[in-house]
């Protein structure tokens, strides 16, 4: 479990990037951290493998202060994928990089291998083993930074903006492994602004705004809030946006639509029966 | 008179076993607004790179067929050259910004290109104002978010006023309200001439405003036309691109039986043709 209390954090002094975060999170949860560029929520990942310890509160990982466990121990428990693949990726190939964090948790070589072969499948990398990192695109990069963490299967997986770059078919497989590993356990927390891939793989969301934690919920309840779609600098997805559009002129039509399955009955409903039920 | 052709034009990295683009033909007129989309790897970036010259010079490899932006052949003209007329903004801006505040970031470029001091000075301040840079004036570009860095190097490619835009993903690490202002922005200097390639995978939010789309796949162009008619293709979702909702609702309708008027790209006009199906 992690729990934050009270945590802030402002980089040289100058710049407060955390005013007073709370947030728990229980083993086996799918979060998703969502808000507006600048709202502190890569601040606040940084802190939950030890990157980032707190100027003022607590960070506790199963129920031990961060203060006292090394980044070593704490990045057993928890995997961070950043942003971007480029200040992560340092080998000549994409099987070095994926090897090397296995190897330094000491896995035998046959289950490295097993590993490295089904997450690169998995990704859809299969094919790119010997190729250099730097030789493959933007979207295939970030893939590679991604395989080497989710390969050491960590109890508590972070994610900063996993989507970026990827097609709809990646994200697909990614939001597949992703689910795969939750089955086993693993705790999945991802920041992201996709709001998409947020309500259809993620039950809980946290609401982020310039430090500050400002709604934490089941994601329909917190992605159906206008106040929070503002604050966070979000925007509501094309569907629920047609679902308002269309309450307007039929008051029959639900609120908090959110999926296409949804809006399309509503609207076979609309043209076919006439008032919609 | 075309602003920037491909003729025939093939490209492969040094490292690379495949070809990166193959056979691209496309001619690109002043003024058009082009959405380019496709799978990961598909040869988007290198398309964008092409452009201004990044490939071949400084991205070595085997090149057949031409480039002509401006009617200068890539191949015998300069990257410097090249960059004030076709402007690029990478996907990752972190390796694009070099200097140690925002207006000096801004006013890098056209420093370089020995532009009038007062020219720059409006320049810096006018893009500060419609990028909404203000409260990032002071700050070092790598104590940026990732969104905020994407702002900064936006307004220094802008400073440089290029014929063409060139840009690779420009919105991947915004919030989607900073990304609509760099998009609305992108729409309002293409209707004051500015000529748009823009990369993007998110055709929710640039296919309305977008003149052309063009579908790239392992290196080829497989299909280029207005947006609506590329995005009823089932093409796109064959090879994994996602087309907005409110075209994928408009296509799931016309499986059961119902065909709205025309091809939707926005949750509103989605609605709106419901409304227009209702009263028929």
């Amino acid at each position: 479990m992690i729990q934050l209390d009270d945590v802030y954090y402002s980089y040289e002094g100058l710049y407060t990037a955390l005013r007073g975060v709370s947030l728990e999170i229980e083993d086996g949860e799918r979060v998703a951290i969502m808000g507006s560029n600048g709202a502190g929520k890569t601040t606040l990942i940084k802190h939950m493998n030890g990157l980032l310890r707190p100027q003022r509160g607590h960070v506790f990982l199963d129920g031990r202060d961060t203060r006292n466990l090394s980044v070593a121990e704490m990045a057993r428990i928890v995997g961070l994928v950043f942003q971007s693949p480029d200040h992560q990726l340092f080998l000549d190939s994409v099987h070095k990089e994926v090897v090397f964090g296995l190897k330094n948790l000491g896995f035998t070589s046959e289950e490295i291998e097993d590993r490295c072969a089904s997450t690169l499948e998995h990704l859809g990398l299969t094919g790119f083993a010997e190729r250099s990192p730097f030789t493959l695109s933007g979207g295939e990069r970030k893939r590679v930074a991604l395989a080497c963490v989710l390969a050491t299967e960590p109890r508590v997986l972070a994610l900063d903006e996993p989507t970026i770059g990827q097609d709809a078919q990646q994200k697909d497989r990614l939001a597949q492994l992703l689910l795969d590993l939750n089955q086993k356990e693993r705790t999945v927390i991802v920041v992201t602004h996709d709001i998409e891939f947020v309500i259809e793989h993620f039950p809980r969301t946290v609401a982020m705004a310039d430090g500050r934690i400002v709604a934490d919920g089941s994601t329909s309840s917190v992605l159906s809030n206008d106040k929070v779609i503002e604050l966070c600098s979000l925007a509501h997805p094309q569907v629920t946006l047609a679902a308002k559009a269309l309450r307007q002129s039929f008051p029959e039509v639900p609120e908090r639509i959110t999926s296409m399955s949804q809006i399309e009955e509503v609207i076979m409903g609309l043209l076919e029966g006439g008032t919609y039920s | 008179m075309t602003l920037v052709e491909f003729v025939d034009f093939s490209f492969k990295y040094l490292e690379a076993d495949s070809l990166a683009l193959k056979h691209i033909n496309l001619k690109i007129d002043p003024g058009e607004y082009i959405v380019v989309t496709g799978p990961s790897g598909c040869g988007k970036t290198t398309l964008c790179r092409a452009i201004n010259g990044l490939v071949p010079h400084f991205h070595r490899g085997y090149v057949g067929g031409h480039v002509y932006v401006d009617s200068k052949d890539t191949r015998n003209s300069e990257v410097a050259e090249l960059a004030t007329i076709a402007g690029l903004v990478f996907q990752d801006p972190s390796n694009q910004l070099v200097t140690l505040n925002v207006e000096k970031e801004i006013a890098f470029g056209p420093e370089n290109l020995a532009v009038e001091p007062k020219e720059i000075r409006f320049r810096v301040e006018d893009l500060i104002c419609r990028l909404k840079l203000e409260p990032l004036r002071d700050k070092h570009p790598h104590e940026m978010s990732g969104g905020e860095q994407q702002r900064v190097a936006m307004a220094a490619t802008l400073a440089l006023r290029p014929k063409i835009l060139v840009a690779d993903e420009p919105t991947s690490n915004l919030d989607p309200q900073s990304a609509q202002l760099i998009l609305d922005l992108i729409a309002d200097l293409n209707r004051q001439g500015m000529t748009v390639l823009l990369v993007e995978h998110r055709l929710d939010l640039v296919s309305n405003e977008a003149s052309r789309l063009i579908l790239m796949d392992k290196g080829s162009i497989v299909a280029d036309g207005a947006p609506r008619d590329v995005l009823v293709q089932d093409l796109c979702q064959e090879i994994g691109v996602g087309i907005p909702k409110a075209t994928q609702v408009y296509k799931q309708l016309k499986r059961r039986g119902v065909t709205l008027g025309r091809v939707p790209l926005t949750g509103k006009e989605l609605a709106a043709l419901v409304k227009e199906a209702r009263q028929a």
